[in-house]
Formats: structure tokens, sequence, C-alpha cells
């Protein structure tokens, strides 16, 4: 389908299109084994200028644009759904900065988020407050010029090799989710170490830890926003980031759909390839009418938070939860289509599986993207 | 270091098909690409900006539609482009195909530097690289895989031969050109795309250039195509096995029967 995108963004989507087929589909297999950081692959990202797509261009980004960040994680995500969460993360960790950055705060960090130099990553969750966000029990308290912060986070993308870290803290513990303070935290700071490293079921090439905070003093001008406003930085901040994911688990099912097509032509049974029988070009249309069916929602929302529409919270969960749905049942077709050689990892489809379980776990479990739905709903049914 | 970088556009497949009737290239349905061992051409050009600074001029001799395969380059790094384009130059050889991008290189005027891939992937000749280099009267040095050291009087690089290497010094200007060896092209970065598409590609015709009638197109082509044809494909090797006397036996064994 002809989604009428500008010549700018076609040029994005066949530049992504090019680092996917050339370096990072190459990578997936090795990184999904080894688990190591990709490295290599994140510098041509980065040299490619697409970390610049979520980034102003007065700070040497190529602007704040939420479809050209889909359509970059869209096509990364095609070939690898691990490589493409390392970038994807990126630009979460880096949003609260855009969004609720001061002047002297945006010049320091995002120069080199732009240019790929650094990475950043978003910090949140923690044992007790998963779904739950207001459950997190990481303080930070002021002291003179500083905060200090304690506690852990845990299960952070890009922890341990981003640089950069925005962090949610209870600064006011009374105050409950009224409590919470949004901050820039830079790898190093004294007091901020790692924990283990997680062994995930996908995504392997994407670093996953705990951050572990010990009476670390950060600058009390790391404050982003103002006390208290934690968890609008967040919201706002997956507002955001809820199309990438769904970009995400969207470029999964594209990739896997692909593939299970080009090997329904090559495999032969019954004396024909197999893509010759019903049941077969059948399961193939289903799977490419949802992920087309996907693709037309995850670029609707992304248009209109582009377009600059206020209330997007439904709208972003609604793409988030359906294209990663759509991924986590075009994946499994798509490895039964490949038969018994699908299960084996000799070939490349179990992986889009398992890379496709996450994407409806985080950034908001689909349950709770469709509390988000049913909430607006309800609110809007009151106001007639 | 100024540099001139020249390529050229060529069907995308390696299986190029011919019209058996007119000896020609069918171009028809096939994409084209920069010539993929130009790419590394470009690629050390802009290797070699970045180190010693300067300016990098890419120069194609083509139909209009060359134009992509100039601002791809420029997406890359190069700072130009230069298009060769008339249809007086219609059905050159290597010989006046290198007569024509002297000739155009000579009006850019100063350089340090020209750098072509060893070859084309659809005439697979080499020969317009070496020609470009005698009718500009410059040094050349072929198969260069790795640049060891370079100023702004010489460069000293290093030639892949099929039996080794060859370590040559050469003052500048000077012509090379490059194997596969010597680097791995960047994809392009969104800035230069956006930079690529903005850019103003210059034209040069015969008018521009002004170069002697008798030497361009097909009439300053001496090259006869007698015939062309793909050759028929290798059947497979046999591979003897056992200790070397024992081999080595074998083969002489093969030598005598194939030779009564």
């Amino acid at each position: 389908m002809d989604y009428l995108f500008t010549d700018e963004q076609k040029m994005i989507k066949e530049l992504a299109h090019k680092i996917a087929e050339e370096k990072v589909r190459p990578a997936a297999a090795k990184y999904d084994i080894s688990e190591e950081y990709p490295w290599d692959v994140i510098k041509v990202i980065a040299e490619s200028d697409l970390f610049g797509l979520f980034i102003p261009e007065e700070y040497g980004g190529m602007g704040v644009n939420i479809t050209n960040l889909c359509l970059a994680t869209e096509e990364l995500s095609r070939a690898c759904g691990g490589i493409a969460v390392c970038y994807a993360a990126s630009a979460l960790g880096t949003f609260p900065i855009v969004l609720f950055g001061n002047e002297e705060q945006k010049k320091k960090y995002l120069p080199d988020l732009a240019s790929g130099k650094k990475v950043a990553a978003f910090g949140i969750t923690e044992p007790e407050a998963g779904s739950d966000a207001s459950a997190i029990k990481t303080t930070a308290r002021k002291e003179g010029d500083y905060y200090i912060l304690n506690g852990l986070k845990h299960f952070i993308t890009n922890g341990g090799d981003a640089e950069t870290y925005t962090v949610i803290a209870m600064t006011n513990k009374d105050k409950g989710a009224r409590g919470a303070s949004a901050f820039i935290v830079e790898k190093g700071t004294p007091g901020f170490t790692f924990g283990k490293k997680e062994d995930k079921f996908g995504i392997r090439a994407s670093s996953t830890r705990e951050l572990i905070f010990t009476d670390c003093k950060i600058p009390a001008k790391n404050l982003l926003a103002k006390e208290g406003m934690g968890f609008i930085v967040t919201m706002r901040t997956f507002d955001m980031s809820r199309p990438g994911v769904a970009a995400q688990a969207l470029g999964i099912a594209q990739g896997a759909l692909e593939l299970a097509a080009k090997y329904a032509k090559q495999r032969q049974q019954f004396g024909k390839s197999i893509s010759s029988f019903q049941g077969i070009q059948w399961m193939l249309a289903d799977m490419a009418t949802e992920v087309e069916a996907a693709r037309a929602l995850v670029y609707s929302c992304a248009r209109a938070i582009d377009a600059g529409a206020k209330d997007v919270s439904k709208e972003s969960a609604m793409a988030k939860m359906y294209a990663s749905d759509v991924a986590m049942k075009v994946t499994v077709d798509a490895l039964q289509i490949f038969g018994g050689y699908g299960y084996m990892k000799d070939y490349p489809i179990e992986k889009y599986v398992r890379d496709a379980k996450i994407t409806q776990i985080y950034e908001g479990t689909n349950q709770i993207q469709r509390n988000i739905i049913g909430l607006q709903l309800v609110r809007d049914a009151g106001k007639v | 270091m100024n540099i001139i970088v020249c390529i050229k556009q060529v069907p995308e497949t390696t299986e190029v098909r011919i019209n058996p009737e007119t000896n020609t290239l069918i171009r028809e349905g096939v994409k084209s690409i920069i010539n993929p061992f130009d790419m590394y051409a470009i690629e050390e050009s802009v290797r070699l900006k970045e180190r010693f600074g300067g300016k990098i001029t890419i120069v194609t001799m083509g139909p209009p539609q060359a134009d992509a395969a100039l601002r791809e380059a420029i997406s890359m790094g190069a700072d130009e482009g230069v298009l060769v384009c008339d249809r007086a130059f219609a059905g050159s050889d290597t010989w006046a195909t290198s007569y024509t991008l002297a000739g155009a290189i000579k009006k850019i005027g100063t350089f340090d530097l020209v750098i072509c891939g060893k070859q084309a992937s659809d005439g697979d000749t080499a020969q317009v690289g070496p020609g470009i280099a005698t009718h500009l009267n410059i040094p050349q040095v072929t198969y260069v895989k790795k640049v060891e050291e370079a100023t702004d009087k010489s460069m000293r690089v290093e030639r892949m031969l099929e039996e080794g290497f060859e370590i040559i010094e050469t003052p500048l200007p000077a012509l090379l050109t490059v194997v596969k060896e010597i680097n791995e092209p960047r994809i392009p970065s969104l800035k230069g795309l956006l930079r690529a598409k903005s850019s103003k590609i210059t034209m040069w015709g015969q008018k521009e250039l002004g170069l002697d009638p008798q030497k361009i197109g097909l009439c300053g082509s001496p090259t006869q195509v007698v015939k062309i044809f793909t050759p028929p494909q290798r059947v497979g090797g046999q591979i003897l096995k056992g200790e070397i006397p024992e081999i080595a036996a074998q083969i002489v064994e093969l030598v005598r029967s194939e030779v009564n």
C-alpha cells in the first residue's frame, strides 16, 4: 500500500533498509547467540544519522519526527528485533530530555545522542514496580546543590552500555505518584553501578541490566522539569515512544512474513511447492492483511503525533497493542509454514517468534494498553 | 588533497545478457548501479579527504540517468559531480572514453590524485584508468590495495599482484586504480543523501570540452568488436587424493593421457 511518504521519508526508509540488509541481517544470528552489544552495527546506524531522527536540528539532530523514527525502526526490525531495540531504546531514553529538558540540559546531552556517539536508556521499572509504576522505591533526596539517589532499577534496555540515563525516582514518598521526579544520570557517576545482565528469551542482541544507585550524588541541575513531574515525564515519553515499539513489532512481523512467503515458494512437498496449496496461501493472506492493518495504525498514529495532535495516549496504546499482537501471531504462523525446519535454530524464523514476544510486554504490557484505551473510552462516554 | 574519482554506471546484475545480433548489452529492465569497483575508489577518496582535507570531484561519462550515480557518490562524501554527456561521445571504446574523461579532468584543472576502480563489472577491460593516466601524462599505479603514506607531493601504495605485493612510491599528481581489498565502502548518511539530492551536477558535452572530433565517440574508437558471447560454463575439476608422491604420479598420468 502506498502511504504517500515524502521523498525524505522514502530516503530514510531506503537507507534503513540498506543498513538492515547489509549490516543487521548478517549479524543477527551472531548477536542472538553471543548476547554481546552490537556496537559495530550501532556505529553504522550512528554514522548514517539515524540517531538524529528523534532529536531537534538545533542540537545536531534531523528534527523530531515520529514517522521517520518508525520508518527506521520498522526496517531495522525486519532484519533483527534485538539490534533494532538498541536503537529504539536510545530514543526512549532521549525523549525525556527532548520533551522536558531545559536549554542547558539539551545542549549538554543531545548532540552526542544525535550523532550516536552515546546511546541513552530510560529507567523506571523496578522489581516491585512493573505495570504499577507508582510503586517505585528508588529515592532522590535533595542535599544542597545535589540529589542523592538510592535504589534499584531492573530490566533496563541498553543498561550498562548507554552513557546517558533518564531515571525516575521518588522525591516525596508521601505524595505517591505526584512525588516522583525525573533525572539525568551519567554513566560513571560515583554510586551508580550495574547489576546482572539478563539472559533473555529474545531480543538477545540488546542488553538488559539492573541499575544500582547507592548514595549516588548527582547535580541538582540534572532534574528534568520540576520535582513531582516524574510521572508526567514518563507518560508523555511513552506516548511518543509507543509508536516506535509498535514499529518494531511491525518490522518483526513483516520480516517473518517475507521469510515465510519465500520459504513456502522454495519448499517442495507432494511434488510441488507448498505455496501452491490453498491452505498455505490463506495463511499468508491473513498474515499479510494483519501486517498491513498494523502498519496503517502505526503510521496514522505517528503522523497524528507529528501533526501536533494533543491527546494521543489512546491511539498510541492501540498501535502498540495491535502491532505487537499481530507480530506474535504472524511470527508463530510463519514458523508453522517453515514446519519442522522452522523449529530448528538453523533457520532464522524461530528468532522472530522470540523477538516478537517482548513487544507485547514492554513499554506497558498489552493489558495496560487496553486499560489506557478503555479508560479513555469510558471518559469520552462520560462527556456526552 | 584534491581528488578526482572516475566512475561508471553499470547494470546491477553480474549475469549481463547479450543481444547476439547487435553484440551489445541488454540493459532493459536491469537496475543501474555504480560499478562495484568504483565504490572502493569513492570510499578511498573520502578516507583521504578525511585525513588530508581537500575536495573530491566525481566524473562519469554516460547518459543523463548517470546523474544518479554521481549523486550516490556525493551522498558518500564527495563534493561535486561532473556528468560528461553528449551524443557525440556515444559508441566510445576504452581508448576514446579515456581520452574524453582526460579532457574533462583537464577542464576541472588542478588535482593531486585521480582514482578509478580497477575495472568495470560490465566490460571487464581494466583499460580506462590506465588510458586516462596516459592521456594526462601522469604516473599510474594499478591494483592498489592500500595507501600506506601520502604527502602533498608523493604517495606510497601497496599493489596487489597475482603472486604477491609490490610497494610503489609515486610523485603526485598520479592515477590509482583500486581493488576491493582496499576498504569497505560506507553506507551513506542521511545528511549526505539530502545534500546529494540538492547538489547541482555539472554537465559537459563536446561543446564545453572542445575535444578533437576524430578522437571521440565511435569514430575515435579503434576497437572492433568481432564477436561477443557468454563463455561456456567451466566443467567441474577433478580432485586428486592421496600422498603427494601418489598425486604427482597421477598428474603425470593424466597429462600423458591428455597429450596422447
